[in-house]
């Protein structure tokens, strides 16, 4: 249990951490292409990828009882 | 609305205190003047607020009791409130109506009641009245009342039918004289008349004419003898037949029921008695008037002619009655004088004759009134006569019928009384047998009783005999079942001691398995041991204990208390780390503030936890403590039950060790009962030397 602790936390930072970077990665390129190369789209993209990332997080330690599943895939 | 009330003063504050530059202690002061103000006003608009809310639920409450119940019950001491201003409550409105529509329908109730009631009481005090002397006579003394009253009533009968015969025999026997005397006056009376009729008209020879004359003396003589008889015998008659009314009288009011037929017949025969002798008066008065007219009659023709007797005497005194006779001696003068007198008779006689015819009519007119007169008289004593036997045969029948209706009646009166007898003495029939079945009823309860204690006794008389004997018997029995005994446990004890040593090895050998759990592996699979054990269990509780095994210690084994103490350690900073998080709904802050929380505070590594945990020790880091205390000090029960007080996410964080600790403790309590349980059989099978 103490395990599954620690292996949900390197998920949730991993998970924060992508989505932001995949939040400021758009808002750079929404703001570069379309807003005139303004700070606010860059800024809101990663704020959101943040925000979903702790979203995300919380949902995550509040149901602890809930499984992840994991896909394996079997050679056929 | 305080809120708004403050910033209205903190506003105005600011606009006076703007005013001019002041030193704290003036605004001090006007702050208050001002605030004093607008706190007045809030004040006011309070107060007012607060009594009319007062006001408006005292004036409601008045109005609605049940608003009014309900503020008592809500609000402490209100009730004591609305007491003073308003009165006591209300409750008794409700019941005033009911008891007014109770009370009337009682009124009702009791009037007509007391209208039966005083019927009844009438009817009680009349008949508690009367019941005082309607005691109710012995049987004998009513026979013998009833016997006398009939004696009674059968002396007065015949006493009275005894003198209504009497007096009717007597009185029969004076009317049937009087009659047949009247009768006899009757004939009398005719008889003379006739022979006067015959006497005045029958111009006989002189002889035949004293004969005649003798015969009627004779006959008057009769008639008057009888006549005169005929009178006593009526007056002696009429003195019976009243004798014979007034013992009807008396015997009418002595009142016995059953002398009136007699009385009633004897009346009928006192009418008829009457009456035959009215009509035979009657009668007789009637042939005495003819027998009037007749010697009247008689008397003028006599005087006529002894009128003419004394003038022929006068004229020729020389000629004696006996004229006819005298034909040859009368001289010529004589006979001249006789003739002329005669003819001077014949003038004077057809003069009269003339002046009688003239004078006819008047005097036959007279006679007539003179007759109506009589006729009328005559005509009301007959009617009056009439009259009184058409009511006395009318009250004669009014009595018969009265009689014959009373009979009637009797005999209904009879046949109800009868029928009131039968019924009467049905239900005393009833009464009887139901009296009858209730005394056997208790008679046979007596009886069954006494039998039954009769029975019991005698049981119970044997029941001793045969407990003694069976006490005897037993007492051989066991006393023979002993020495047996004592040669058999010998036996088994030897058998059990055996036993007894096979388990303990057993139990050995679990124990020893136990301990062979490594630093961070589990022991060995407990299964053989476990199986060893139960080989060796001869009764229940061993085997109960050794099935008590849990199944993980079985199959995989158990750790060591020094693993499980590594363990904690690693776990106690992962738990102090999620220390606030709890059941509920946790964010992320949470998780940070309980980082936090762990990285700032401090506490003793080891705490010797109180024999009583109040409410401050469930902090999560002083279970904690306290738990690293007693598992430094070997107390792995103690510990898991505090490591059990956790909650929310450290506890969930512990649940893994808490099982393992809980296992590890299930197998070495169940091990050292066994152990235990080994040793006391051990013990108990080994005899000293």
């Amino acid at each position: 249990m103490a395990d599954e602790y620690g292996r949900k936390w390197d998920r949730c930072l991993a998970d924060t951490a992508v989505k932001t970077a995949t939040g400021l990665g758009v808002g750079i390129v929404l703001s570069v292409l379309l807003f005139k190369r303004r700070m606010w789209p860059v800024s809101f993209g990663s704020g959101l990828g943040l925000g979903m990332g702790y979203s995300n997080c919380q949902h995550d330690f509040r149901s602890p009882y809930l499984i992840h599943g994991h896909t394996v895939k079997v050679n056929a | 609305m305080l809120g708004v009330c403050l910033r209205g003063a903190h506003a105005t504050v600011r606009k006076n205190c703007v005013r001019s530059p002041l030193t704290p202690l003036q605004s001090y002061r006007c702050y208050s003047t001002s605030r004093s103000s607008g706190a007045s006003r809030v004040v006011a608009l309070g107060l007012v607020t607060v009594g009319g809310g007062v006001g408006g639920t005292l004036l409601y409450s008045k109005w609605d009791p049940k608003f009014r119940a309900a503020v008592e019950k809500n609000v402490p001491y209100s009730d004591w409130l609305l007491g003073l201003a308003l009165g006591p409550a209300p409750e008794d409105a409700r019941l005033p109506v009911r008891k007014q529509v109770r009370s009337g329908g009682e009124h009702l109730f009791t009037r007509k009641c007391k209208e039966c009631h005083k019927h009844a009481d009438v009817s009680e005090t009349a008949a508690v009245a009367s019941a005082e002397p309607l005691k109710e006579r012995p049987v004998d003394e009513v026979t013998a009342r009833l016997v006398q009253q009939d004696q009674e009533e059968e002396k007065l009968l015949a006493s009275l039918s005894s003198r209504l015969e009497d007096s009717l025999a007597s009185s029969a026997k004076a009317t049937l004289q009087a009659i047949g005397a009247q009768e006899v006056a009757l004939q009398a009376v005719t008889q003379h008349t006739r022979k006067l009729k015959d006497a005045m008209e029958a111009e006989a020879p002189s002889d035949e004419k004293s004969t005649q004359w003798k015969e009627l003396e004779a006959a008057l003589a009769e008639r008057t003898a009888a006549v005169k008889d005929a009178t006593t015998t009526l007056s002696k008659a009429n003195e019976a037949l009243e004798g014979l009314k007034s013992v009807i009288n008396q015997a009418k009011g002595q009142k016995v029921a059953a002398a009136r037929p007699l009385i009633l017949a004897a009346e009928e025969n006192l009418h008829q008695m009457v009456v035959d002798l009215d009509k035979v008066v009657s009668k007789v008065r009637s042939a005495e008037s003819e027998a009037k007219v007749v010697s009247q009659y008689t008397e003028l023709v006599n005087e006529a002619k002894q009128q003419f007797q004394r003038e022929v005497s006068s004229l020729t005194p020389e000629i004696q009655a006996n004229w006819k006779g005298l034909t040859g001696k009368l001289s010529v003068d004589d006979l001249n004088a006789l003739i002329a007198h005669a003819h001077r008779r014949i003038d004077q006689l057809n003069r009269e004759l003339a002046e009688q015819r003239v004078r006819e009519q008047i005097h036959i007119e007279a006679a007539l009134e003179q007759q109506k007169v009589e006729d009328h008289k005559v005509l009301d004593a007959a009617v009056t006569t009439a009259m009184g036997h058409v009511k006395e045969e009318a009250r004669l029948n009014l009595e018969q019928k009265l009689a014959e209706l009373r009979e009637v009646m009797e005999a209904e009166m009879r046949t109800q009384l009868r029928r009131q007898a039968a019924a009467h003495t049905d239900h005393v029939r009833d009464v009887l047998k139901v009296q009858e079945q209730e005394l056997r009823a208790e008679a046979e309860q007596v009886l069954n009783s006494k039998i039954l204690d009769q029975e019991t006794r005698y049981r119970q008389l044997t029941q001793e005999q045969l407990d003694n004997f069976t006490l005897d018997m037993n007492a051989a029995y066991a006393r023979l079942k002993g020495i047996e005994e004592a040669i058999d446990s010998h036996a088994v004890a030897e058998e059990t001691a055996r036993e007894a040593h096979q388990l303990w090895l057993s139990v050995e050998a679990l124990s020893y398995a136990l301990k062979s759990a490594g630093a961070d592996s589990p022991s060995m699979p407990l299964e053989d041991a476990a199986e060893a054990v139960r080989a060796s269990c001869h009764d229940d509780f061993c085997s109960a204990l050794a099935s008590a095994l849990p199944q993980e210690s079985l199959q995989r084994g158990v750790y060591s208390e020094a693993s499980l103490r590594a363990r904690f350690n690693a776990l106690r900073s992962l738990a102090r780390r999620v220390a606030l998080i709890d059941e509920s709904r946790n964010s992320l802050y949470q998780y940070f503030l309980s980082y936090l929380q762990a990285a700032l505070l401090f506490e003793d590594q080891q705490e010797a936890p109180p024999s009583q945990l109040s409410g401050a020790d469930l902090d999560p880091f002083k279970l904690l403590s306290y738990a690293s205390y007693c598992l430094e000090h070997g107390d792995l029960e103690l510990a898991a039950k505090l490591v059990n007080q956790l909650r929310g996410e450290a506890r969930r964080v512990v649940e893994d060790w808490l099982t393992e600790a809980r296992l590890t403790l299930e197998t070495r309590q169940v091990v050292s009962l066994l152990s235990a349980y080994a040793n006391a059989a051990g013990l108990g099978t080994t005899q000293a030397p």
